[in-house]
C-alpha cells in the first residue's frame, strides 16, 4: 500500500455527508426504507432476488449514475487513487461481502442511518468495524508495509 | 412511484458520495491513518449525514405512514449477537484492505475507473456465498 496525503476538505465532505443525510431521510419519507447500501446490494442478487426489491434497482443506478451526472453537467470530477493493489481489492471485497451479510449492514445502514435512529446494534456495529478498519490500516501500512 | 422515489434517493446519496471524496480510497485509508497522512474528512461526512438523517427521520415519523408505501420498515432488533459482532469485525478488515466500503464503492462505479467493478464484483462473490450457505442452511437475509 502506497501512503499518500490527500487534501482535507471539511466543507465539501460535510455538505456531501449532509447530503448522504438528505437521501436517507427521503427514501424513509417516500417510501419508508432504510438506505443502507450493503442491504440494498444484496436485494438485487439473484441468490435473493424478490419482487419486493425492484426500488433497490432504481436505488443503485441513481447512485451510480450521480457521479456521471456530475461530470458531464456540472464538470466535477472526484479525485480518486486507490492505494490498494488487486489482491487486497478481491480479498477486502470478499471480506466485506461475508462481513455485512453476517453484521447485518455497513457504514450506512449501520453508520448513518442506524445510528440516527439510536439503535444499539447499529452503534456497536459502527463502533466494532471503525475499529478492526483502523488496526487493519495500521498493521497494514506501519507493520507489514504493505 | 416506488423506483422512482428510489431512483431519486440513489442520486442524492451519489452526489453526496462523490462530493464527500468517499468514493475515493485513498481518502477514506487516510482518515484511519493517523500515524501517517491523517485526513479527518471522513469524520466531517458521517456528522453531516447523522445530524441530516436523526433531524429528518424524527420529523418524517410524525406522519402515519410514508408518502407511497403502507407503513415504514425500521429494523425492530435490539440484541448484541454474535453474528453482528463478528461480521462487522471481519467487514471492517475488508475495508481496511480495499478501502472501499459498499456505500462509497456502488457511486465509484460511475467514475470511470476498473477497480471499483473489481471491489464490487468481490463483495457480490462474498455476499452471494453467504447467500447461498443460508439458504441451504436455512437462515435469515441481510437487513441494515
Amino acid at each position: 500500500m502506497e501512503t499518500q496525503a490527500t487534501e482535507f476538505t471539511p466543507a465539501l465532505s460535510a455538505l456531501g455527508g449532509a447530503l448522504i443525510g438528505l437521501s436517507a431521510v427521503w427514501l424513509m419519507a417516500s417510501i419508508g426504507r432504510i438506505a443502507g447500501l450493503s442491504g440494498i446490494v444484496s436485494g438485487v442478487l439473484p441468490t435473493s432476488w424478490d419482487r419486493q426489491s425492484i426500488w433497490k434497482v432504481g436505488f443503485l443506478i441513481g447512485a451510480i449514475a450521480a457521479p456521471v451526472f456530475l461530470s458531464v453537467i456540472v464538470g466535477f470530477r472526484p479525485d480518486f487513487s486507490v492505494p490498494s493493489n488487486n489482491w487486497l481489492l478481491i480479498g477486502g471485497g470478499l471480506l466485506v461481502g461475508v462481513g455485512v451479510s453476517f453484521g447485518g449492514g455497513c457504514t450506512s445502514g449501520h453508520g448513518v442511518c442506524g445510528i440516527s435512529r439510536l439503535s444499539m446494534r447499529s452503534i456497536f456495529a459502527t463502533v466494532i468495524f471503525m475499529a478492526t478498519t483502523g488496526i487493519t490500516v495500521y498493521v497494514m501500512r506501519h507493520l507489514i508495509g504493505l | 412511484m416506488n423506483v422512482v422515489s428510489a431512483l431519486i434517493a440513489g442520486l442524492i446519496f451519489g452526489v453526496g458520495i462523490t462530493l464527500s471524496g468517499m468514493g475515493n480510497p485513498a481518502k477514506v485509508v487516510n482518515f484511519f491513518d493517523i500515524a501517517g497522512h491523517w485526513d479527518p474528512s471522513l469524520a466531517f461526512v458521517m456528522g453531516g449525514a447523522v445530524v441530516v438523517t436523526f433531524i429528518g427521520y424524527r420529523l418524517v415519523w410524525r406522519q402515519t405512514q410514508p408518502l407511497f408505501s403502507a407503513q415504514f420498515f425500521v429494523p425492530q432488533r435490539s440484541d448484541i449477537d454474535r453474528n453482528l459482532v463478528a461480521g462487522s469485525a471481519i467487514f471492517g478488515i475488508g475495508w481496511g484492505m480495499a478501502g472501499f466500503c459498499p456505500g462509497g464503492a456502488i457511486p465509484a462505479l460511475g467514475f470511470g475507473y476498473w477497480e471499483p467493478v473489481l471491489f464490487v464484483a468481490s463483495m457480490i462473490a462474498g455476499l452471494s456465498l453467504v447467500s447461498v450457505l443460508r439458504r441451504q442452511g436455512g437462515g435469515s437475509a441481510v437487513s441494515a
